[in-house]
């Protein structure tokens, strides 16, 4: 019935891309996504981490090192669930 | 009607009148019944039947099989029917129905072997903790009793064997076998429903599985408690009345249909079919509800006064009911026992039980709704359902099992949308119903005798996927899993193999190794040889899915195992498995592999030895050409061995060894075939077929092997080898004709194609017309592969000669024989000229002949010889030929008319436009009525030739019959075969180059507006390619003005066509976008669905085609109308929308698709969150890192961080 409907590969499509949302994506969990790409984006393309770290004046491993480390929660923890609604 | 016979009639009613006027008030069966007497002759209504039935109440009655027909056949016809060969009921046009494709039931069409899955049961479910089910050491304990009771029956049978034999030598007048006589079953397993019948012993439980005999219809009734039969003492014998055949549909206790089901204990877990048909009495009630009169009126005591007349006077007491007896006052246990017709009493009608039934069956089943249909068969699965209680004040359990049996039978019977949903529902809700109500209904159902392959397939879909979500609580139900999908190892349809295969490797991953282990341990030494087989296939599938080292340590003891040499040859067989399922895979295990089986080759049991060789054989194929060193340890074995052996275990030997050889280095490979081949050439003789299979593979290895010379083949080999495959008796077996060509090709490619053509080339005159045609195929492929340089001389005469004596001579319809000679002529290239006017002269005549396929084959072969001829330079009898066929274009077989058709194409080819004899101005004219001829062979040829000359020399016709051309080519646009619609689409392409597109585009574009759908979508294709092939500027105005015509289909016709004219136009496209995009834009707010999709769809390419030529404006703007349609709820709409919106991504940019998705992405409604997040999604997946750029700023919320500081870092 629903071949090209809204939830046909919905549930593969978030098991394969973690960035992908659905209607019940919180702006945390978007968010978080967002700068995760960001940073991982940062770190593989070492221009930009050279450049940032410049800016930063920390050494280029040391700014990959802790991007690395803020990808854990990047935008800090999750708000309560009831501050959400 | 003779006259004593009525008069004897007469008599009889008097006397019946007599008898119920004596007894008023009593129910008389038949005198009170008054027939209307003008219509019914109902003098002799009654002559010959049984006016009595046998309604005793406490009798058992046997239920027939529903489902299957009443018989109304004289009795000794049926009776000699069911005496003999009645166990399996062979109709004889199963096979018909099967060829045809209306028989998909699979158990018609299984082998005896397969036809064993039958008798295996669906144990109960095992537990570790031993709650409930079968422990692991309680399955071990029943397996090891089977074995000993096997083992104990093989013993009787033998002591009986040679007690009888003494016997025989006895006394030499030994009475025939009759069907009496008491057997012993030769494997207890494999018989386990033997046939009884009603001169059998009492029933002693021979069968070691057999739980229910299997009963015939014509077996006594069974009975329960004979007490009315003392009254009648001087009758003991049971009066055999016509009502005993009819079918009387009573929910009888067993069930005779399905005898070769195995009927599962009580205690079973899971009801097996014949249990649920024993349970399932819905039929018996169903049918009292009908007739409520008729059962009364059969039912009724019998009142002392007709017993008074029934009974004679003396002799009898009338006695007084004992002081305890209660009469049965429960009115519906009254109706269950006895069986009722089910017409009243009102004089006799033709049986129609079956037929009535089956009316009976519901179309629509409560909380199911109107199925497309609803078998016999699903009654007993799917009989609860129909039961008409409320599911208010049952448990959950029940709920739940109802539930799987309502989503079961959708999937099973149901329309295709029911069937997607309620199998998304059962997997979605598994774990809430849990893993039993689900595999306890559906593994019954993949045993059912009458499953079909659609159901079986999708039976198995829903155990995948309830597997998947089940998890490790599948784990109790393995066992029963592998039961049911074993046999799909062993299907003879490939899918149904994988299907199987791909069901055990997820149960594998889902339960766990150890669990598949501890499951199938018990079944690797099974008595059954059946079972170990399936058993073998399905380990070797777990070791694929779950890696061949985790399972290495566990084959290493089952190959060990000193228990029993069955579970020795299980594990050998496995690994045989192995080999073949994961090929080059095993590479990396190999060595591990032949040390746990290399011991096997000097095992004191025959089959393990053979096993164990063949097992080697099937490494050694999946590791070529690596791992020679891995089988060191066994080339010893093996070489002692093949000295040893003899029969099927030389055979595996050798097969080892011949594909072992390939692995080596030269020298050795020489040293080894040279040893083999004493052998292989003793064994060239043998009778046996397998052994003659196993030789030529060998021989085939082996010559394939380089380090073997030449000159050896040819001194040693070769001669003994044509004397005994080149035979004509090796034709006649369809394997051995492909084994004994193919090995012959290998042959060839050592030593030489002349060497064996001159061996066997004397054969093409043989009078067999198979041997010919194997001669045939190994020349031809002998030519093909080594090409004919050497053939000279004599050898060149023979051939040719040889060949064209084939042709001549082949008597059925087949390709070996054209291509061989189409192959061999091209072969010799210009060397056949000599040949040239002979074969011309042969195809002259052949095209005269009378007989259509010598005219067509004769046909096929110009089409295959033209292209020599040309490069022979034998243009003027080409010319001959051309012109002959050109005559012969009125040919009325279709066939043939296709034939002649490609011959012309093939010369028109090679000779070219300008030399064509006939001229094409006179050939076109006559092809252009062939195009209204409605057989595919001929259209797709004619438009083939048409095409091509439309393509080289459009010069040649004038453009009045090319117009003419393209009225014929609308009605193709419609034909079913794809190539010819393409065909056809390509040649209006050429056409409309040839005498310029607007006559043409014309005619296209008047056809849009006709009223069928493929005609329209063939035309706008058509156009399409007119526009790719005479630019776009030529068509684009005219389709432009086209679609002011104020009418849906051309409009739509109009959308489409530049749909695909930009699929096709790809970056041309960049010069007309401002030109097409006002009709765009219009299109996409018109009110008409299919208008917007289709302008989505001409978007979407023009937009592919024309990303990175700086038209980003006009698409932009385009994009701003596609938005509104996102909303779409239409499958095909939605999805053109979004592909549309894609393709403009790769022209915009994904940020401008993010910046537009994102006013959406947290909007209130979820449904426009839902949209919009599928659109950030599709952004999302296909330009992620792009996308790090536009992710808009969002400021800080509390304790969390949502600025991206990096980005305003300034250096």
């Amino acid at each position: 019935m629903d071949k090209f409907g809204m939830h046909s590969q919905t549930e593969q499509l978030h098991a394969r891309h973690i960035g992908t949302g659905n209607a019940d994506t919180t702006k945390h969990q978007w968010l978080t996504n967002q700068h995760r790409d960001t940073l991982a984006h940062y770190v593989s393309d070492d221009s930009l981490a050279t450049y940032i770290s410049i800016a930063e004046g920390e050494s280029a491993a040391r700014t990959k090192f802790n991007m690395l480390q803020r990808m854990r929660q990047p935008c800090g923890p999750p708000p309560a669930q009831a501050a959400e609604d | 009607m003779s006259d004593n016979l009525k008069a004897q009639l007469e008599a009889e009613r008097r006397r019946r009148k007599e008898l119920a006027d004596s007894s008023t008030g009593s129910h008389s069966l038949s005198t009170d019944v008054k027939f209307d007497t003008d219509i019914y002759n109902t003098s002799d209504k009654f002559a010959g039947y049984d006016m009595s039935i046998d309604t005793d109440p406490t009798q058992d009655t046997v239920a027939p099989p529903t489902g299957r027909f009443g018989i109304t056949a004289p009795r000794e016809l049926i009776e000699e029917l069911h005496g003999e060969g009645a166990e399996d009921d062979d109709d004889p046009f199963k096979a018909l129905q099967r060829t045809r494709g209306t028989n998909r039931v699979i158990a018609d069409r299984e082998s005896d072997y397969q036809k064993r899955r039958h008798v295996r049961q669906l144990s109960p479910e095992r537990t570790d903790s031993g709650d409930g089910g079968v422990s692991y050491s309680e399955a071990m304990r029943k397996n090891q009793l089977d074995r000993e009771k096997a083992d104990l029956l093989a013993k009787i049978k033998k002591a009986q064997d040679t007690a009888e034999e003494k016997r025989v030598a006895g006394e030499p007048l030994q009475p025939t076998k009759r069907r009496w006589d008491v057997e012993t079953p030769v494997n207890p397993s494999s018989t386990a429903a033997p046939k009884r019948n009603r001169w059998d012993q009492t029933p002693a439980d021979v069968g070691a599985v057999a739980a229910t005999p299997r009963r015939n219809r014509w077996d006594e009734t069974p009975q329960v408690a004979s007490g009315g039969g003392v009254a009648f003492g001087e009758t003991p014998k049971r009066v055999r009345s016509r009502w005993d055949e009819t079918p009387v549909m009573v929910g009888g206790s067993a069930a005779i249909g399905f005898g070769a089901t195995p009927a599962g204990n009580i205690g079973m877990a899971t009801p097996s079919a014949a249990q649920m048909a024993a349970g399932t009495s819905i039929l018996a009630k169903q049918q009292p509800q009908g007739q409520p009169d008729a059962m009364e009126a059969r039912n009724l005591f019998q009142t002392d006064e007709e017993l008074d007349s029934l009974l004679p006077k003396d002799g009898y007491a009338i006695m007084e009911p004992p002081p305890t007896y209660v009469p049965i006052r429960t009115p519906a246990r009254k109706l269950m026992a006895t069986p009722a017709p089910l017409r009243g009493s009102d004089g006799f009608h033709i049986p129609e039980e079956t037929r009535h039934v089956d009316f009976d069956i519901p179309k629509e089943v409560p909380g199911v709704g109107a199925l497309p249909f609803f078998k016999q068969d699903d009654m007993q699965f799917f009989g609860k359902l129909l039961d008409g209680q409320s599911e208010e004040d049952m448990d959950l359990a029940e709920k739940h099992e109802r539930q799987v049996l309502r989503l079961l039978l959708k999937i099973k019977n149901g329309t295709p949308p029911m069937r997607k949903v309620a199998m998304r529902q059962i997997a979605e809700r598994a774990r809430e119903f849990g893993a039993a109500p689900i595999f306890n209904q559906t593994l019954p159902l993949l045993m059912s005798p009458s499953l079909e392959e659609q159901e079986r397939h999708l039976l198995v879909k829903v155990i995948d996927r309830v597997m998947f979500r089940l998890g490790d609580l599948v784990r109790p139900f393995v066992h029963k899993i592998l039961v049911v999908i074993e046999p799909m190892l062993i299907d003879e349809d490939r899918y149904a193999r994988s299907e199987g295969c791909e069901i055990i490797s997820n149960l594998a991953k889902a339960a766990g190794l150890p669990a598949m282990i501890a499951t199938m341990r018990p079944d690797i030494d099974h008595v059954d040889e059946y079972v170990r087989n399936t058993t073998a296939r399905a380990l070797s599938v777990v070791a694929s899915a779950l890696g061949i080292p985790a399972l290495l340590p566990f084959l290493k003891a089952v190959c060990m195992s000193k228990k029993s040499w069955q579970a020795r040859q299980t594990g050998v067989r496995v690994v045989r498995q192995i080999a073949i399922l994961v090929r080059s895979g095993v590479l990396p295990h190999l060595r591990s592999l032949v040390d746990c089986i290399g011991h096997g080759l000097d095992d004191e049991h025959l089959p393990v030895r053979t096993a164990t060789a063949l097992a080697l054989a099937a490494l050694a194929e999946a590791a070529a050409p690596y791992g020679i060193e891995s089988f060191d340890s066994v080339l010893k074995p093996l070489w002692l061995g093949i000295r040893k052996h003899r029969g099927k275990g030389l055979a595996a030997f050798l097969k080892a060894i011949g594909f072992i050889i390939p692995l080596m280095e030269v020298e050795y490979a020489n040293h080894y075939t040279r040893e083999v081949m004493v052998i292989l050439i003793r064994e060239f003789q043998s009778p046996d077929e397998y052994m003659k299979n196993i030789v030529l593979k060998v021989i085939k290895q082996c010559v394939a092997t380089p380090g073997v010379p030449v000159q050896y083949i040819k001194d040693e080999v070769l001669p003994e080898y044509f004397r005994n495959f080149w035979v004509r008796r090796m034709a006649l077996e369809r394997r051995q004709y492909h084994q004994v060509v193919e090995t012959t090709v290998e042959l060839a490619n050592k030593v030489g194609g002349a060497e064996v053509i001159n061996r066997i080339v004397l054969d093409l005159k043989d009078e067999s017309g198979v041997y010919r045609n194997m001669v045939m195929e190994a020349i031809s492929r002998i030519v093909q592969s080594l090409g004919a340089m050497d053939i000279e001389g004599r050898l060149e005469e023979l051939l040719m000669d040889g060949v064209l004596y084939a042709f001549q001579e082949q008597a059925s319809e087949g390709q070996v024989i054209l291509d061989g000679f189409g192959v061999v002529v091209n072969g010799l290239g210009t060397r056949a000229k000599p040949y040239l006017q002979q074969i011309t002269s042969a195809l002259l005549w052949r095209l005269n002949n009378q007989n259509p396929m010598v005219r067509q084959q004769a046909a096929d072969l110009v089409a295959q010889i033209a292209p020599v001829m040309k490069s022979c330079g034998e243009d003027e009898l080409m010319s001959r030929i051309s012109v002959m066929l050109y005559e012969y274009l009125g040919e009325e077989y279709p066939e043939v008319l296709g034939s002649i058709l490609g011959a012309l194409k093939s010369i028109v080819n090679v000779i070219g436009m300008t030399d064509m004899q006939p001229p094409i101005a006179d050939l076109l004219p006559r092809l252009t009525p062939i195009l209204k001829n409605r057989h595919e062979k001929v259209q797709e040829n004619c438009l083939d030739l048409i095409g091509r000359i439309a393509d080289r020399g459009p010069e040649y016709v004038s453009a009045r019959e090319w117009m003419r051309n393209c009225f014929s080519l609308l009605d193709l646009l419609r034909a079913h075969k794809k190539a010819i619609r393409r065909a056809a689409v390509n040649t209006f392409g050429y056409i409309a180059k040839a005498i310029g597109p607007q006559d043409v585009l014309a005619t296209l574009l008047n056809n849009l507006k006709v009223q069928e759908r493929q005609n329209r979508v063939c035309t706008t294709v058509a156009i399409a390619i007119v526009a790719e092939t005479c630019a776009p500027f030529t068509v684009l105005p005219a389709l432009m003005n086209e679609y002011r015509v104020p009418e849906l289909n051309v409009q739509n016709g109009v959308l489409k066509s530049m749909s695909f004219l930009f699929e096709y136009i790809g970056a041309m496209a960049k010069d007309y976008v401002n030109a097409v995009t006002p009709l765009l834009e219009d299109a996409l707010v018109d009110r008409d669905l299919v208008h917007r999709q289709q302008a989505a769809s001409a978007i979407k390419h023009m937009a592919l085609g024309v990303a990175g030529m700086g038209n980003e404006d006009a698409v932009l703007h385009l994009l701003n109308h596609l938005w509104p349609n996102i909303f779409e709820t239409s499958p095909h709409s939605i999805c053109a929308v979004l592909e549309a919106i894609e393709s403009c991504r790769v022209c915009l940019g994904p940020g401008r698709i993010v910046q537009y998705s994102l006013q959406g992405l947290f909007h209130p409604a979820r449904k426009v969150r839902e949209v919009y997040w599928r659109i950030y999604n599709m952004t999302f997946v296909a330009s992620q890192p792009a996308l790090v750029a536009y992710y808009p700023r969002i400021e800080n919320d509390g304790d969390n961080v949502y600025r991206r500081y990096e980005l305003d870092y300034i250096l």
